[in-house]
């Protein structure tokens, strides 16, 4: 068979899905010549799980994403069914947004914004194989065309060596019946790449008019909703409700009675599962006490019947999922229109990158997304920003940029990753952050737009627009300063009515907003010169002026940090030759090469001494 | 580049002599003037570096002892920062009471091998020489890593373990309710919060209570080798201090005089004492010695009780065996490299657990560490009454308490429950950090193990 040479680009991507959507964009976006390869033109931004984006954390991403200039939030927003503001009442750190999405339409709206960004070209082609060259790499396609590429970015997602199992059925196949990549797999690892096998899963859609809401608990949309974009000015209404059901006894009956069909019991599968996002019966097996679990009824858009049952994943056969989904109320008499499975598919092992998403071995590869041992739509986003970016600053000839736990979410994924890498699919949580009231999902655009405008990625006139926003935060602290509040009876009316101590004397606003009882809201009455501003600003004040102690004690924590990650390491460096580092420790700082100090100590099996010892070396060899 | 001041005792004293307490660092002037009283009021902030001042220790309003202060300004100092240097009376408890003053007006203890890596760092300290620090430091972590093996097993170990646990619960449980908030998980209420902060609080209060009594730094199982005069007890002794010496903890000076007989069998630290050998006499003054010898028998933890392969069992060993049933006892069988006269049978009836060895050429060294382990392993020894036993430790601890506390006043101030857990994961990190554990891993380890969560 013979190829053919079909063009040459400064940046390919493989795959279009959400990491391969951000890569494309943003290195387009920076002036690169970019291509995007996609097995099926109709899967580009597949939402083949949950028809939603957001969620604890993940909201946090898809606000920082935007932040930066990257598409999710905004399309999210195009598409948005339902909106919810997670955790109100938990507290800001983990205040999270989360909208119900119209799938097809995202899949569209992302398409299309592809199809029109400038410097961007979008491909229907299954790669095959990757070889380096003395000028990056060839990709040659299923149709034999070859493409010479600077750099190339690989976000297979579940498509690579993709498996299907349901019960004793077992296929080759990617998400949602399209076909997978079975070439690609074999030319990654004769590259040298470390490929392993992950497994993940998704629940049935079941046909709407067969399920009976009427006895069902509904879970309606915050009014207002939220958009996730800075951007977005108007969001319209909430479009649709969710539903809210229980299993029973009747369905750990089911299920217990055929665990033996499933694939992952069976031992057919060798891919490691996610701890959060077990199968249905993984819950049942390993919390056995649990009476019963909550799921909840999702519509996958408004041009479809489909319904999403979140909490069901499966990998049983289709008559024990229709048997088990039937016990549930509401379930009775459900059709399933596309039935649950697990997938399983190849990744790649994190610790083999830089925290430019770049590998260490292989100058100008990057990986984003599921492909690098994450999960989830938002985090695999927030890959393909942070791969996009570099390569194109890579090929631009200019220095790359890391995002640090103390400036995002992306930050810490990133860092999570090529650090302490990924024995399972990783999924962002509030806990995994240590500077959680610092990185909030009010506060993205303040912490992320700044870097995004030098990147390139974020447009003069929106930069003016922040830096005008960040003008009123201030002069609104100042003015909660300087203005006092009377003891009045009706200030004090309101102040007993929030049960907190009642003024004798008169008070700053500033010293009253301190005071967790009382918010904007409550003295609005009172507040009589309150400026009209951008309700954002309001919602950064407050938090900020409540949580001062707490904030200033992890931007402390954040400047120690800082300065251990001022000391930088070599990248080719043999530690066995620093004889005072624990045996342990040589081999966990050859295998990650971390970049500085800082890095260095958040590895397991490094311990302070043989950081001491490091600093010494360093100190030898300056 | 070291933000941090820190303080340490750099002599090494036992009772008597001088005792010198080094601090170093940016503020290592002005935490001196916060416990050093100058005798002619001089600030020790105002004083020329090479200058020496005579005053008072004093520490929450008492006086500790008298003192002399040596200044040394940067660079011109052993660790090219701001020194100073308190020589006091010495003796474990003042040296280390003035140590805690220093602690508690700000600095840091010193890490192992600290001021030597800082001189290095400042370049007081001749390049040539890095590898030499590098080794001090690593000898330092590793007598550290077996002291913290010993925290592994005690009862202090347990005492943190248990309030880090009850923490690490609430903690995962905040954690998978605010991450998983449409999951069935179990609202946290204020008072599973505030039940398990006072929990806490009291429990970590009664460990520094017990540090504060000053009790000496005594670690190990209290280990007795008794037997019949020339059974070979101190050549026991001998092979067995020949293991590994040193089990230090890592204030220097407050561990000389025990270094001496505390030794690691395998993976347990026996702190050994030799006995007068047993038995009856007339001799006023050995009868002391052999009356001591069988009081401390029943108050051991472990007995090792040894006897002669070549002599013929006698009334005196039927002595010890009688005594060794009230006790977790390994009977030794010695001089197995001679003909056997022993009747073993009426010891095994005595004491399950016999081992055979040469104490002259080392000959069954490795059965006897490994019953040591086992017996250790499973009867339940206390080797000490779970105390904090050194300053980094009461330092971590009384940090854990303070942002417990923190966590409470939060809560009863109406914060949200976020800022309540970012203290409560502070304090956790404090008490981690004793254990060299990592916060977050832990945090969603138990996020996922205790919790029903998924999509």
């Amino acid at each position: 068979m013979t190829t053919y040479f079909a063009g040459n680009y400064d940046i390919a991507v493989i795959g279009a899905g959400h990491a391969g959507i951000e890569a494309a964009l943003a290195s387009a976006r920076l002036g690169c010549k970019t291509a995007i390869f996609t097995i099926n033109m109709d899967a580009v931004g597949n939402c083949p799980c949950n028809p939603s984006i957001g969620g604890t954390a993940k909201g946090h991403l898809v606000r920082e994403i935007d932040a930066l200039g990257g598409e999710m939030g905004k399309t999210a927003d195009e598409c948005f069914l339902q909106s919810r503001m997670l955790n109100r009442g938990k507290g800001p750190a983990v205040h999270s947004l989360r909208a119900q999405i119209d799938r097809r339409k995202y899949s569209d709206t992302m398409k299309h914004k592809l199809e029109l960004q400038k410097n961007l070209e979008l491909r229907q082609a299954e790669i095959i194989d990757i070889q380096k060259y003395e000028n990056g790499y060839t990709l040659t396609t299923r149709m034999l065309a070859v493409y010479e590429c600077k750099a190339v970015i690989i976000a297979t997602g579940t498509y690579l060596g993709g498996r299907i199992f349901v019960g004793e059925v077992s296929y080759e196949s990617g998400p949602d019946g399209i076909f997978p990549a079975t070439e690609l797999g074999k030319s990654l690892k004769n590259l040298g790449l470390p490929l392993r096998r992950f497994k993940t899963g998704t629940p049935a859609r079941v046909l709407k008019s067969s399920i009976d809401f009427s006895e069902l608990e509904v879970q309606k949309g915050d009014e207002p909703p939220q958009p996730f974009s800075y951007e977005t000015e108007h969001l319209g209404e909430n479009k649709v409700d969710c539903h809210i059901s229980w299993t029973n006894d009747d369905t750990k009956q089911v299920i217990l009675e055929n665990i033996h069909r499933s694939p992952l019991y069976a031992g057919r599968i060798e891919g490691v599962g996610p701890r959060y996002c077990p199968s249905f019966e993984d819950k049942i097996m390993r919390f056995k006490d649990k009476p019963r679990h909550q799921l909840f009824i999702e519509p996958c858009g408004l041009s479809t019947e489909e319904m999403y049952l979140q909490g069901m994943s499966s990998s049983l056969p289709e008559e024990v999922q229709l048997k088990f989904y039937r016990t549930i109320k509401g379930l009775e008499h459900c059709v399933i229109m596309r039935p649950a499975y697990a997938i399983e598919y190849d990744c790649v092992d994190p610790l083999a990158m830089n925290a430019t998403l770049e590998f260490k071995d292989f100058p100008n590869l990057y990986g984003a997304g599921q492909f690098n041992g994450s999960s989830g739509y938002e985090e695999a986003a927030a890959q393909g920003l942070v791969a996009g970016i570099n390569a194109a600053l890579k090929v631009l000839g200019r220095e790359q940029v890391i995002f640090t736990r103390d400036n995002s979410y992306i930050g810490t994924l990133v860092d999570d990753l090529v650090t302490k890498g990924a024995n399972e699919p990783y999924r962002m949580m509030t806990s995994r952050s240590e500077y959680r009231l610092v990185l909030r999902q009010d506060n993205a655009d303040e912490r992320l737009t700044p870097l995004g405008y030098e990147i390139g990625l974020i447009s003069e006139e929106r930069y003016n627009k922040f830096l005008k926003k960040q003008e009123q935060k201030k002069a609104e602290i100042k003015r909660l300063k300087s203005t006092v509040i009377s003891p009045t009876e009706e200030v004090n009316k309101i102040l007993v009515s929030r049960e907190t101590s009642e003024i004798t004397t008169g008070v700053r606003l500033i010293d009253l907003l301190k005071r967790p009882q009382l918010g904007y809201e409550e003295l609005k009455t009172v507040d009589t010169d309150r400026p009209d501003l951008d309700p954002n600003i309001f919602e950064q004040v407050e938090i900020e002026i409540k949580y001062e102690g707490y904030i200033q004690k992890q931007l402390k924590q954040v400047e120690q940090m800082r300065k251990l990650e001022t000391k930088l390491l070599p990248k080719d460096f043999d530690y066995r030759e620093i004889k005072g580092l624990r045996l342990e420790a040589q081999e966990k700082l050859n295998k990650i090469k971390p970049l500085n100090i800082g890095q260095a100590s958040r590895i397991s099996g490094v311990s302070p001494a043989d950081i001491s010892v490091l600093l010494i070396w360093l100190a030898q060899n300056k | 580049m070291n933000e941090k001041t820190i303080a340490a005792i750099s002599t090494a004293q036992g009772e008597g002599g001088i005792g010198v307490i080094r601090i170093s660092g940016e503020k290592a002037l002005e935490i001196a003037d916060k416990i050093f009283k100058n005798i002619n009021n001089k600030k020790i902030t105002e004083m020329k570096g090479y200058t020496a001042a005579f005053g008072k220790i004093c520490h929450n309003g008492e006086e500790i002892d008298e003192a002399v202060a040596l200044v040394f300004r940067a660079p011109h100092s052993y660790t090219g920062e701001d020194v100073v240097e308190l020589s006091c009376h010495g003796g474990i408890y003042l040296t280390k009471q003035v140590l805690r003053a220093a602690l508690s007006a700000g600095a840091y203890p010193a890490q192992a091998g600290e001021f030597t890596k800082r001189a290095f760092l400042n370049g007081k300290i001749d390049l040539t020489e890095a590898e030499a620090v590098i080794d001090l430091i690593s000898a330092k972590s590793k007598s550290a890593a077996r002291a913290a093996l010993f925290v592994k097993d005690g009862a202090l170990r347990k005492k943190i373990d248990g309030v880090k646990n009850d923490l690490l619960s609430l903690v995962s449980h905040l954690s998978a309710w605010a991450d998983y908030p449409e999951e069935d998980i179990a609202e946290v209420t204020d008072d599973m919060i505030s039940d398990t902060c006072k929990n806490s609080v009291a429990a970590l209060e009664k460990l520094l209570a017990s540090y504060d009594s000053g009790q000496a730094v005594k670690q190990g199982i209290d280990t007795v080798i008794a037997g019949k005069p020339n059974v070979g007890k101190s050549t026991l002794m001998n092979l067995l201090s020949g293991c590994e010496k040193s089990i230090v903890t890592d204030i220097p000076g407050t561990t000389r005089d025990i270094v001496e007989d505390t030794v690691l069998v395998g993976d347990v630290i026996l702190r050994l004492s030799d006995t007068a050998g047993l038995r009856e006499t007339e001799d006023a003054v050995e009868k002391i010695g052999v009356d001591r010898a069988r009081k401390r028998l029943t108050q051991c933890g472990l007995l090792l009780a040894v006897f002669d392969n070549s002599r013929e069992l006698d009334d005196e060993d039927k002595a010890l065996l009688d005594s060794a049933k009230d006790v977790p006892s390994i009977a030794i069988i010695n001089k197995t490299d001679l003909e056997q006269k022993l009747e073993t049978s009426y010891i095994s009836d005595n004491i399950s657990k016999i081992v055979y060895i040469s104490a002259v050429n080392g000959e069954g060294h490795e059965e006897l560490v490994k019953a040591v382990e086992e017996i250790a392993g499973t009867a339940n020894l206390n080797p000490s009454e779970g105390i904090l036993s050194n300053e980094r430790q009461r330092l971590a601890v009384s940090n854990a308490l303070n942002s417990i506390k923190e966590a409470e006043n939060a809560l009863s101030f109406g914060m949200t429950f976020d800022a309540v857990t970012v203290s409560l994961e502070d304090a956790i990190s404090e008490l981690l950090e004793l254990t060299g554990e990592k916060t977050s891993d832990e945090v969603i380890d138990r996020v996922f193990h205790n919790f029903c969560v998924g999509k």
